[in-house]
């Protein structure tokens, strides 16, 4: 039977006497936990849009044609030389068509699976970007625009001009501003394009495109899928790769597996082409976390220390509790409650004062070439970390009320009261 | 008359720093409202006894009942509980919790006991402190009041639950004797008043003459 009541009673009676001490406990823990929530929300908003300034424009699976040798030589298909020791020098790749074939159904097909959220076609070439007598290598991709700004947020690396501009102009193209700036181009300017096989195409810039990865911006230009097939002289089915967006970024390897036995086509998924990325994330992450759980250990000793003074202090107080007859459950109990209302008082605090740091930082203004949509540092106020943040100073004053709370419980009342 | 506190054959070791017996096959009995006094000099071991008697020490030989229901062996919440409902306590050195008040400090072991309402306690304890003439220091915090009244403070925290037997250690030994007169009366008039049991022990020879009993006590054993 325990009488909570009373118990609190007590507690908060200790607390507010000691004000001082209680104030210096629950500080401990509110810097702890305060600086947890602003690290957080800082580091993984940074990491977020990291993440988001390769994987925002990296498509979840890439379908493309290979070229690569055949897997299979000719002379093991020869089953006369089949038990002598083949040795075949100087392989060459399989001459294969860029186009994958049938692509229109199979974008069709694709779009019909749940799990994707669009299938987009390309058309990738390499080209030179002439002026005057200056040849610079470059690729040009033809894209249907409007759809890649709804799956792969095109138009947040535009800086000039738009993607609607290009699926309306005729022979448009949206140039790479690294490109832009060596030839001093602007928009409503004309590049000429040569492709490798010939023939030179005058296009009408109608915006810049920049990534934020200089030496993308140097050569990536691009244009609309119509203006790519006419400069290549291919049909209208003419279409290099396709990059599919799915819901959920986890199914990518898998269905890129699948699409690479069925279609018998090269399919990379962003988790294979972007583990670095990954990796750079899981260890900032980690950082995060080492930094923020040594300050609440801290904050916890502080605790830990507080609360084994105030026992000494108290010692006559919990002899007399005993002798009165409260158990040593009980004197557990209002020791714990202690803890437990220094780390609560404290948490909250803590959240409070991370979520104003996080606000602030929010609206320092961040500006750099690299990133052209980002305009203040970037926060990633995630309500799960309030939660964690909160169980962390409860758990961690906890873990520091149990022992000094146990010692209480085992103080020998009789020893106090004929020992003075 | 019904027997509140009887102590059979109880024997108790030092164990520390050397094997020593204290106490030597203790056997009394108090019956209901009397009014004991144990004295003997110092270092015989009627502390010892009485911290034995009171339940807070466990570690002896021998049966402890409590109005006819052994004690010895139960758990220690169960000794909580019987300490809390059935022993006052009043000990030499006041002991009361400095941070509460007067009124607080008298309502506690009922409030732990949580068998009346709030108010109920509160009454209760004004009562009492009514009956020790301290009820203008019920809202004075411990820490303020003087030596006397602290003492009587003790007794009334000691009667909040209107214990079946008061237990005392030296709890006139650190007041003057007009404050010991005092407090003796106190203890005087429950014992004839309420039919109280009364456990003291002391060492002053005036006291205890008063008393209805005295219990001698020399090298670990009873000698009256």
């Amino acid at each position: 039977m325990t009488n909570w009541k009373v118990i609190l009673n007590i507690a908060k009676t200790h607390l507010l006497t000691k004000i001082k001490q209680t104030s210096t406990a629950a500080l401990g823990v509110t810097f702890g936990i305060g600086s947890y929530i602003t690290l957080v929300c800082f580091m993984t908003g940074l990491n977020a849009m990291l993440d988001d300034l390769i994987l925002n424009q990296t498509p979840h699976i890439h379908v493309y044609n290979e070229i690569e040798p055949s897997k299979q030589q000719p002379v093991s298909l020869f089953d006369d030389v089949n038990s002598s020791f083949n040795v075949v020098h100087s392989i060459k790749p399989k001459l294969s068509q860029k186009k994958i074939h049938n692509a229109v159904p199979i974008i069709d097909f694709l779009e019909g699976n749940k799990n994707v959220r669009g299938a987009l076609p390309q058309v990738k070439t390499q080209i030179f970007y002439v002026a005057g007598s200056i040849e610079i290598g470059g690729n040009l991709t033809g894209i249907n625009s409007v759809e890649e700004t709804k799956l792969f947020n095109m138009s947040d690396y535009i800086v000039e001009g738009s993607a609607e501009a290009l699926e309306q102009t005729d022979n448009g193209i949206l140039l790479g501003i690294g490109i832009a700036k060596k030839m001093s181009l602007k928009v409503g300017d004309r590049v000429q394009v040569s492709p490798i096989n010939g023939g030179i195409f005058p296009l009408k810039i109608v915006g810049f495109y920049q990534s934020g990865i200089a030496d993308l911006d140097a050569i990536q230009s691009f244009t609309s899928i119509k203006t790519i097939q006419r400069i290549l002289g291919k049909a209208n089915n003419y279409i290099t790769d396709i990059n599919i967006k799915l819901f959920d970024i986890e199914q990518a390897p898998s269905l890129a597996k699948m699409i690479e036995q069925q279609f018998k086509l090269k399919a990379i998924d962003i988790k294979t082409a972007n583990a670095q990325f990954e990796t750079g994330t899981s260890i900032r992450n980690l950082i995060t976390y080492a930094v923020s759980i040594t300050l609440l250990i801290v904050a916890g000793f502080g605790i830990y220390n507080i609360l084994n003074m105030l026992i000494y202090e108290k010692m006559n107080d919990i002899a007399i509790l005993k002798a009165t007859g409260f158990s040593g459950k009980d004197v557990q109990l209002i020791f714990m409650s202690q803890a437990m209302i220094i780390g609560f008082v404290g948490g909250i605090l803590g959240l409070l004062i991370g979520f104003g740091l996080a606000s602030l930082i929010d609206t320092i203004p961040f500006q750099t070439e690299a990133l052209p949509t980002v305009e203040t540092y970037p926060i990633n106020m995630n309500p799960l970390f309030f939660i964690i943040g909160f169980s962390f100073a409860m758990l961690s004053t906890f873990l520091a009320g149990y022992l000094p709370s146990k010692k209480a419980r085992k103080i020998d009342p009789v020893k106090i009261i004929r020992g003075q | 008359m019904s027997v509140v506190l009887q102590a059979k054959h109880i024997n108790k070791y030092f164990r520390k720093p050397v094997l020593f017996h204290v106490l030597k096959d203790i056997n009394f009995q108090i019956e209901k409202g009397e009014f004991v006094s144990i004295m003997g000099k110092s270092g015989c071991g009627k502390s010892t006894l009485l911290y034995i008697l009171s339940t807070m020490d466990t570690d002896y030989e021998g049966e402890l009942f409590l109005s006819d229901q052994l004690v010895t062996g139960q758990s220690r919440a169960h000794l909580s509980y019987l300490r809390n409902k059935h022993i006052g306590f009043v000990f030499q050195f006041h002991y009361l919790l400095s941070e509460f008040s007067v009124l607080e400090n008298v309502m506690l072991p009922a409030k732990k006991l949580a068998e009346k309402s709030h108010q109920e306690i509160e009454h209760d304890a004004m009562q009492k402190l009514k009956i020790l003439n301290i009820d203008h220091l019920a809202k004075k915090r411990a820490s303020q009041v003087s030596g006397g009244e602290k003492q009587r403070v003790a007794i009334a925290r000691a009667l909040i639950n209107n214990p079946s037997i008061i237990m005392g250690d030296e709890p006139t030994g650190n007041l003057d004797s007009h404050n010991a007169e005092n407090v003796f009366n106190i203890f005087k008039q429950l014992s004839e008043e309420q039919n109280l049991s009364l456990l003291i022990v002391t060492h002053d020879e005036d006291f205890a003459n008063k008393t209805d009993r005295i219990i001698q006590m020399g090298d670990g054993k009873i000698i009256i």
